[in-house]
């Protein structure tokens, strides 16, 4: 693969949308991935991921907005001309041609000459590591194996944009974690850029340079894992990237700073955001400390009873009950704490830089770039 | 236990009943058709193979079961390509009155054959093509489409559409991925529902009763007209060969109708 023009193509994507009936799957989103990256498009199901990629494809139509490949418009050409490859859920490769015949097939679709053909097919027989699997029927596959033979299939014609739909969604934990390695290698080696659509957070987190968190037809946030796991924009991706503790209420004065007037209590703050504004406040769990009830703690301290308590070797995990009801997570380093049981009373504590401060709801979505 | 067991034997009691009811027809045919008398004594006292010879080289015999093929073979293809796009077309479009249209194209199944033979007779006399080769593939074609129809709407069904996708993604245009990769894997529903349709027009009777004229007619038409002329055990021959050709053909159109397992990957 040392063809020049096998370089990734830039994607910028503007105010797509698309309504199905009075039901918007995708409002107006503005999306960009520049040449040779990894994107991801991370949320829950039905949050308009994946109608994106069928758009970006063009197996559906936008509503509205446009899709530039290198600055080409392309929501007017047909799926057939997009030079786009593309990798499904389910393989979809064809049960009736053989995994050699299944790459030769967009080879054959451009016309190449025959022996250019074999020859890039051994390439990418030998590039999924599947270089004496050529002959067998899909069938006659396992399914990672099938799914390499998809992926060879998909970037045998040196599209300079790869699309992903869940890949790995059809196959068991272990087989994940090795194709995911795979991918990221190949990914280093092609320079395609590759826009992968997961629900899983953690292949997201592992696989892409940037990822775009989807929710109800609408990107919350796009940055890296460290961005999105250090710097939630919303509430939302607070609670969809990791594990978070989150306390709602209303900024105040108090004192010589702010506070956030919360159920569980007073809680000093950081923000930008002025005093009568809903907010919610995001403390990751390993960034709570955990002590027993009276005993000197950090600037913010609540009180809780502890739960569940699990010894992970490197760390331990407590469930705990704050007073007003909800729940949150603690993690600290195994070594050093009190021997804490569950039942007893505590107090959680953690330093006001620790915290991360969203505005709630609606009020997040203003004055917030999409991009 | 016991009514388990007695309940069970009632079910054997019943197949075998069925069993022997349905092939009873045969059953007296096939030792007949081998017959060495000009008589339709059952069972035969002495044997030979004279009815197959006389069926094979009577000139009347000969060029019904001529007739007969060519007829099948023509109309099969005919329905074989309308049915495949009428299934495409029902499968893939969504409009008006498409269960009426469904209805009209499946009627043939069920709609009273003598009632069909009327209605096609009299347009014919009037076009001039009764007893015509064209005339007896056009109404067969009529008659044997709704099995193609069937058999390839199930293969449709199971038909894995992320496939054209897939096709599409990678670089085929809509002609080429229906040739490459649609009309492939929908096949064995097309030979299945063209080899029903075979069998609907080789052993049709009544509509091709009113077609024929003494230059045309079908292999079922002479054995009517030999059994109410004379008695001839040919026609006990011809059976046993409808029989067969009709059996091989519905082993195989099963053997090829569409499941599950064949379109998984």
């Amino acid at each position: 693969m040392d063809n020049a023009s096998h370089a990734g193509a830039s994607l910028r994507i503007r105010k797509l949308s698309k309504v199905y009936g009075g039901i918007t799957a995708v409002d107006s989103i503005d999306l960009s991935a520049s040449q040779g990256e990894f994107l991801s498009l991370l949320g829950p199901s039905g949050s308009g991921k994946t109608t994106t990629l069928n758009m970006i494809a063009g197996f559906i139509s936008p509503s509205s907005g446009e899709i530039l490949v290198d600055d080409q418009e392309i929501s007017v050409l047909p799926p057939y001309r997009r030079d786009i490859g593309m990798v499904f859920q389910h393989y979809a490769l064809f049960p009736h041609l053989t995994a050699a015949q299944n790459i030769a097939f967009p080879l054959e679709r451009r016309r190449l000459p025959r022996r250019v053909v074999a020859e890039r097919v051994s390439e990418a027989l030998d590039m999924v590591k599947l270089g004496a699997f050529g002959h067998r029927y899909p069938r006659e596959l396992s399914g990672g194996q099938q799914q390499r033979v998809a992926f060879a299939r998909a970037v045998v014609f040196r599209p300079k944009l790869l699309l992903m739909d869940e890949p790995l969604g059809a196959l068991d934990k272990k087989l994940r974690e090795d194709l995911q390695g795979e991918i990221r290698r190949i990914h280093r080696e092609l320079g395609i850029t590759f826009v992968y659509v997961t629900h899983d957070q953690e292949e997201a987190l592992a696989l892409s340079d940037r990822i775009a968190i989807f929710n109800r037809g609408r990107i919350e946030q796009v940055g890296t894992s460290e961005e999105l796991y250090e710097k939630p924009a919303t509430e939302f991706v607070a609670g969809f990237i990791g594990e978070a503790n989150s306390f709602s209420g209303k900024v105040v004065h108090d004192g010589g700073g702010l506070a956030l007037d919360t159920a569980a209590g007073m809680l000093r703050v950081d923000t930008d955001l002025p005093p009568g504004s809903q907010a919610t406040l995001v403390v990751r769990p390993e960034r709570l400390g955990i002590r027993r009830a009276g005993e000197p703690g950090r600037s913010n301290s609540v009180k809780a009873t502890v739960g569940e308590t699990v010894y992970l070797g490197s760390s331990r995990r407590f469930e705990i009950v704050f007073d007003d009801g909800r729940t949150g997570i603690v993690r600290e380093s195994a070594g050093g704490g009190p021997a804490i049981a569950t039942g007893e009373r505590v107090e959680v504590t953690w330093r006001i830089e620790d915290g991360y401060v969203v505005a709630s709801g609606a009020a997040a979505r203003e004055g917030r770039d999409g991009v | 236990m016991r009514v388990r067991l007695s309940g069970r034997m009632l079910l054997w009691a019943m197949t075998t009943v069925a069993i022997l009811w349905l092939t009873a027809p045969v059953l007296v045919l096939l030792p007949l058709s081998f017959s060495g008398r000009k008589s339709f004594r059952f069972p035969p006292d002495t044997w030979s193979m004279r009815w197959y010879e006389s069926f094979f080289t009577d000139p009347a015999w000969h060029a019904s079961l001529l007739s007969s093929l060519k007829v099948g073979c023509l109309s099969t293809a005919a329905s074989m390509l309308l049915g495949t796009m009428a299934a495409f077309a029902l499968h893939k479009l969504d409009f008006r009155g498409k269960a009426v249209v469904t209805a009209i194209l499946l009627a043939p199944m069920i709609f009273p054959a003598v009632v069909s033979a009327i209605a096609i007779f009299g347009v014919y006399l009037a076009w001039h093509i009764s007893g015509t080769l064209t005339g007896f593939v056009a109404a067969h074609t009529v008659l044997s489409l709704p099995f193609v129809i069937v058999a390839v709407r199930s293969s449709l069904r199971i038909f894995d559409w992320r496939l054209e996708q897939a096709a599409a993604s990678l670089g085929a245009a809509p002609l080429e991925t229906f040739r490459l990769v649609t009309l492939p894997l929908i096949a064995p529903g097309i030979l299945s529902g063209g080899l029903f349709a075979f069998v609907v027009s080789f052993d049709e009777v009544v509509v091709s009763l009113f077609l024929q004229t003494p230059f045309m007619r079908t292999l079922p038409v002479q054995m009517y007209l030999s059994v109410t002329e004379s008695i001839d055990p040919t026609v006990a021959a011809a059976s046993t060969i409808i029989v067969l050709v009709t059996v091989v053909a519905i082993v195989l159109a099963m053997f090829f109708w569409p499941t599950r397992r064949m379109s998984h990957g």
